[in-house]
């Protein structure tokens, strides 16, 4: 068994500071501060390209931050020395591309991780493979292949692969935005049981519905900036700031 | 030119055969160093440290750079008198050790088949670096980062994720390059090393059968790719029914 982090003492669930990424010269993000609470569901909204992507991706550094800080847990994730590896084992993160791992059977890709990082036996893995596909309501296509699953099952695997290293904070980059509109109810079902049981995410999305009905705060993003955040009802129903309004006209 | 005489020749056969043993022998060997020295040179071009990547390209440069029959020459006649006068410089050197290792390189040798199969390996290996390279690159980087993400390291990630998805991409290049080595060889006999063409040269200056025995040899070579071939195309075959089988399930 690999050394598991020790538990600390932390204030918030995810804490950033003054966040700035830079991409050679392109500014993407100018400053974001953002405190998420244990068990808190927060759904980032915000047009094309004002970094909301860049901002998910940096709380797990595959982007490395420019400027600032990033706690994850009471770890600083963009410290150099962190370990990373073990700090990404508790970050679940579901891509809009799936990324499912093409030449494993849909159970091989929910099991490979708690496996190869020797957290579970294989036996353990298979059956939490097994209770996750129930879970998403997937069984009967535990010896498929990503390829032959439609986009709405790749994702809900995907989402049953994030939850299999038992993370306590799930991330989501436009998890339905790949997909057919007829599958998107599916996976966003998925997605609302999980914050029901609990889970801590942060939800790039732009499903104005599910932000509604699932979010305890809406984030809204612009320009490398948030401009506005809020409970759904003060976002959508009452903006107080003219480039939300703005955006929130084009997308409801 | 009697063909039934040259045919019928029971020394040539034998020649041919140990040559052609050789040439098979030093091309598996030789590629299977290639495969990991290629692999390892790969992994080097793709890594974040600068300096191996200045090795995997420096390398590349070399071997890309120059023919195969002067690494050849210069693996089995440049590199042995470098050593040798290293060695000899060595020799009255008063710490004991370095005088007992100057003894054994003044008269340092290499047989043409070692030379040979270093010179192929070093060869393929640059190509196989090349390829594979090609076929990391192939794999959407989403998948790296989804390994990333569930908490694997880059180096478990690559080898658990990329390289077997990257390899099976590249095995249509690879069997290309096992051709193509097997092809060079001729080329490294010019350094002694006896396979089958070395034999065949052998065998003329002896007979003068030359139509008979350059066709005798040519024979050999389009059997062993047309085996080659075969097995490449099956190999591709299977992998593209696997893909329409899934395809086919899902409807
Ligand atoms: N790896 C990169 N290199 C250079 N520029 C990048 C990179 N990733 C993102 N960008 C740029 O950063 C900006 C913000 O991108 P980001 O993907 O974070 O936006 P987004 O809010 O997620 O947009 P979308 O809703 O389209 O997904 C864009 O202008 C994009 O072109
Ligand atoms: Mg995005």
């Amino acid at each position: 068994m690999k050394k598991e982090l020790e538990k600390r003492e932390y204030k918030h669930k995810v804490n950033v500071v003054g966040l700035h990424k830079y991409f050679d010269d392109l500014q993407v993000l100018k400053g974001v501060d953002l405190q998420v609470e244990e068990g808190e569901v927060v759904c980032v909204i915000g047009p094309s390209g004002s970094g909301k992507s860049t901002f998910l991706r940096c709380l797990n550094l595959l982007e490395v931050p420019t400027k600032g800080t990033v706690e994850i847990d009471g770890y600083v994730v963009n410290d150099k020395k962190a370990n990373i590896n073990k700090i990404r084992e508790n970050i679940g993160m579901v891509f809009q591309q799936f990324n499912l791992f093409p030449n494993m059977t849909v159970k091989k890709n929910i099991m490979f991780a708690p496996v190869d990082l020797k957290k579970m036996t294989k036996a353990q893995a298979e059956e939490k493979a097994m209770s996750l596909l129930k879970r998403v309501g997937l069984e009967d296509k535990a010896d498929a292949y990503p390829k032959q699953l439609s986009g709405g099952q790749q994702q809900r695997v995907a989402i049953a692969r994030a939850l299999a290293m038992n993370p306590d904070i799930m991330m989501f980059d436009e998890p339905t935005s790949a997909l057919d509109p007829e599958m998107v109810g599916e996976v966003l079902s998925v997605m609302k049981e999980l914050a029901a049981q609990g889970m801590t995410m942060v939800v790039v999305t732009h499903e104005t519905g599910f932000a509604r009905d699932v979010a305890d705060r809406v984030i809204f993003m612009a320009d490398g900036y948030i401009v506005e955040q809020g409970t759904p009802e003060e976002i959508f129903t009452n903006p107080k700031e003219e480039r939300t309004k703005e955006f929130l006209k084009c997308v409801l | 030119m009697n063909f039934e005489k040259v045919l019928s020749d029971g020394t040539l056969w034998e020649m041919l055969f140990s040559g052609f043993l050789y040439t098979v022998e030093s091309t598996l060997l030789a590629l299977l160093i290639a495969f990991f020295l290629g692999l390892i040179t790969c992994l080097f071009g793709v890594s974040r440290s600068k300096v191996l990547r200045a090795i995997n390209k420096f390398y590349l440069w070399i071997i890309r750079g120059t023919p195969l029959i002067v690494q050849a020459f210069y693996i089995y006649f440049a590199m042995p008198q470098l050593i040798q006068v290293i060695g000899k410089s060595m020799l009255g050197s008063s710490v004991p050790m370095f005088a007992a290792m100057g003894a054994s390189w003044a008269t340092f040798r290499i047989e043409p088949f070692t030379a040979g199969v270093v010179t192929l390996s070093l060869n393929a290996g640059a190509y196989l670096s090349e390829i594979f390279r090609s076929g990391i690159s192939a794999i959407d980087k989403g998948q790296m980062e989804a390994a990333r993400s569930l908490g694997l390291s880059k180096g478990r990630a690559m080898y658990r994720v990329i390289l077997p998805q990257a390899l099976k991409i590249c095995v249509p290049s690879i069997v290309n390059q096992f051709i193509i080595t097997l092809k060079d060889t001729s080329i490294v006999s010019v350094i002694g090393f006896a396979e089958i063409v070395y034999q065949a040269k052998i065998y003329i200056g002896r007979t003068m059968d030359s139509f008979a025995t350059w066709t005798i040899v040519a024979c050999f070579y389009l059997l062993a790719v047309t085996i080659l071939t075969i097995i490449s195309k099956q190999i591709e075959r299977r992998m593209n029914n696997d893909e329409k089988r899934a395809r086919k399930k899902r409807v």
